[in-house]
């Protein structure tokens, strides 16, 4: 009897260690933090509010059928900050930096989007030139500019935020330069389609637009050595080229692809409204962007990274806005809501704090275990 | 070694940015009329921008004037350049200020100089001697405008989205007040929301969508800006939402960008509200007038501004008035 009854308190305790060690597991995993904080924010909803998470199928002004409610609004609204936190993630872990101008050069992808699709008139009545050139166009000006940054990163070995501030405080005047310094606004409705919806598909664009990309990103990380070579430069670039990897190469790559994000960011920016404000337009949008590699628990001095995680970061930043919205947050105080949540979440995020939290766990789970056996 | 090439570089870039700023002085007496014209970064906003446009047009050699021009945002970088074109002897000072403080001393230092300062756009803290003329626009008055303009619209109940510009900004507190007024003072008036979208079309478009989202009722649009309207009408198109002239929603916004007058001719939007631009032709009456040994009539200029109804307005009128 004894025997049996120690092996069944044995095998509890057992499982109950397994199941500590999963919640340990859990909670020491880099993705855990965004996730939680996800799942507080849909748990506070769902108290206050239920039909937050309500889908309705109706029909917008032109009669095309299309999905409304909170969620579709969060989806649709962080795909460019999505899109963005790919490319920020790489250039935070190669460079141990971040790039601050990606606000002002999506003004620049934007402008020339713009130029080239409106030609010498600022209000065409047709488009003067094929959407998919217009954007190839902006994409290699977006590199041009992630290059020029990259180049002084990488090269010159500046500071990534001095040599970023550059374009930072220069990139919203070139982008009116590029259009003369006027407000082009384009009438073809098919211009449009890439911010909103594409008639007959209720699922906004810019959804399958950051999807595309994160499957590319996927892709470009299991097939190729991009993502060990950035992670090996960041942790220490001396001893990657030891090995053989080229650290100037690998960091001055990282903002030529952060420049592709910021061209299709900036795509879908002009496309939301067929039309560009240089001084307002993605304004801010860096901090958000570097918000969301911290939300996902990477360094911000470089090294190993999550992209997966700091993706679901730029999902609850927008989850976070759109929550304020509802909640009709007074607009003076709207700065301070969202400051207060956030230093909870990168104070949570912050690995000496999981590290304390993995511990306290640790301590808790045994007698937990045992008190539940006995 | 590295040093002293960033170090060179940053005196090289010194140097540059006073070439670029010192234009070659004329020095003879050619009977044009010296003015420097300090302003605000003119990619600032299309307010901005046909601002100087509208300078830049007026003050040119024909008219008689010879005009150096200065940006900059930020207000020491523009005392400097008052200081500069002090030493440069010019006849006028034509200053619209970024900042509202700080400029006593400068203006003192004209005043001794003989040069004659004329405000426009903004104000300042400085005392009235100072300056001989300041033209400016009245955002509290815009505000009423736009509010009795509502008032008159005769509905039953207003229920109202407005969005905010920049808080703390002129046009934000003009623009704000004279609606917080009227909520206050009448019962069949409700805020649905009032949050600050920063003059950002695409945040507009998303306090908008949220508001549709919760399924709350509203009827007007109050927004400080026409980018911000432009983007509270997308978040309508995409929920079917009817709006303009005759419909379920009324758009109001201001500054009358020509698109924004164009949406009004079309009646898609209901209302846009004036912010002039266009100073130039009041400060050149007030300097030719002062030329004649005339001093001006009022030391304030309150611009004439206009507030446009989708049910009135002409082409003319969008050609007219539109920046």
């Amino acid at each position: 009897m004894t025997a049996l009854k120690n092996i069944t308190v044995d095998d509890i305790k057992g499982s109950a260690k397994k199941a500590g060690n999963f919640m340990l597991g859990l909670v020491k995993k880099q993705i855990f933090i965004p996730i939680a904080a996800l799942l507080i924010l849909v748990i506070f909803n769902l108290i206050v509010d239920p039909s937050f998470f309500e889908i309705t199928l109706s029909k917008n002004s032109a009669g095309d059928p299309v999905f409304s409610g909170y969620l579709i609004t969060i989806l649709d609204n962080a795909s460019e900050l999505a899109i963005l936190a790919i490319g920020m993630t790489l250039v935070t872990a190669a460079s141990g930096g971040q790039d601050i101008s990606v606000g002002a050069t999506i003004a620049i992808a934007g402008s020339v989007m713009l130029r080239v699709l409106c030609g010498t008139d600022s209000r065409p009545e047709t488009l003067q030139a094929p959407i998919i050139v217009a954007f190839l166009v902006c994409c290699v000006v977006s590199m041009l500019f992630g290059a020029f940054n990259g180049a002084l990163v990488a090269y010159f070995k500046i500071q990534p935020m001095v040599a970023t501030l550059i374009l930072f405080t220069a990139g919203r005047s070139i982008a009116a330069w590029i259009n003369n310094n006027e407000l082009p606004v384009i009438k073809d409705p098919s211009f449009g389609y890439y911010g909103n919806f594409i008639p007959g598909v209720p699922v906004p664009t810019p959804v399958f637009l950051a999807i595309a990309c994160m499957i590319v990103i996927a892709l470009v990380l299991k097939f190729t050595n991009l993502g060990l070579y950035t992670q090996a430069v960041g942790i220490n670039s001396h001893s990657s080229r030891l090995n053989g990897i080229d650290p100037a190469f690998i960091k001055f790559l990282t903002y030529v692809i952060l420049g592709l994000c910021v061209a299709v960011s900036g795509f879908i920016k002009v496309s939301r409204l067929s039309s560009i404000n240089y001084s307002v337009v993605a304004k801010d949008i860096e901090m958000d962007a570097i918000l969301a590699v911290a939300l996902g628990g990477n360094a911000l001095s470089g090294g190993k990274f999550n992209m997966p995680a700091s993706i679901l970061g730029a999902y609850v930043i927008q989850f976070l806005t759109t929550t304020l919205f509802k909640f009709n947050v007074d607009s003076a105080a709207l700065p301070a809501y969202k400051a207060i949540v956030v230093i909870i979440l990168v104070v949570l995020s912050a690995p000496i704090v999981r590290e304390k939290l993995s511990k306290l766990w640790k301590t808790i789970a045994p007698k937990k275990a045992a008190k539940e056996a006995n | 070694m590295k040093k002293y090439l960033a170090l060179i570089l940053a005196m090289l870039m010194v140097v540059f940015a006073f070439a670029a700023c010192a234009q070659p002085a004329a020095d003879e007496d050619d009977g044009l009329i010296k003015v420097g014209i300090i302003n605000n970064d003119p990619n600032e906003s299309g307010y901005r921008t046909a601002n100087d446009k509208d300078m830049k047009e007026t003050f040119t050699e024909e008219n008689g004037y010879d005009a150096s021009f200065a940006y900059s945002l930020k207000n020491d970088e523009q005392i400097a350049f008052a200081q500069k074109f002090i030493q440069d002897e010019v006849d006028y000072l034509l200053i619209s200020a970024a900042g509202t403080s700080g400029w006593d001393s400068v203006l003192k230092d004209a005043q001794d100089a003989g040069i004659r300062v004329i405000l426009f756009d903004r104000t300042i803290d400085a005392d009235e001697s100072l300056y001989e003329a300041s033209i400016v626009s009245d955002m509290a008055l815009e505000g009423e405008t736009a509010v009795n303009w509502l008032a008159g619209q005769g509905l039953d109940e207003y229920k109202v989205i407005h969005i905010q510009g920049v808080m703390g900004s002129a046009a934000q507190i003009g623009r704000t007040g004279a609606l917080d007024d009227m909520v206050a003072a009448e019962d069949n008036w409700t805020l649905v929301t009032q949050q600050t979208a920063e003059w950002n079309a695409e945040t507009a478009q998303q306090i908008v969508q949220a508001v549709i989202d919760s399924g709350e009722e509203f009827n007007v649009i109050y927004a400080e800006n026409d980018d911000m309207a432009k983007g509270a009408v997308a978040a309508l198109d995409k929920a079917n939402i009817s709006h303009g002239v005759g419909k379920d929603v009324i758009v109001m916004g201001f500054d009358c960008n020509k698109w924004a007058l164009e949406e009004l001719l079309a009646g898609n939007w209901n209302y846009d509200g004036q912010c002039n631009p266009f100073q130039a032709s009041y400060i050149d009456t007030i300097i030719k007038d002062l030329e004649n040994g005339k001093a001006p009539a009022e030391k304030v200029v309150i611009m004439e501004e206009k507030g446009f109804d989708a049910s009135t307005i002409t082409q003319e009128d969008v050609d007219k008035y539109g920046i």
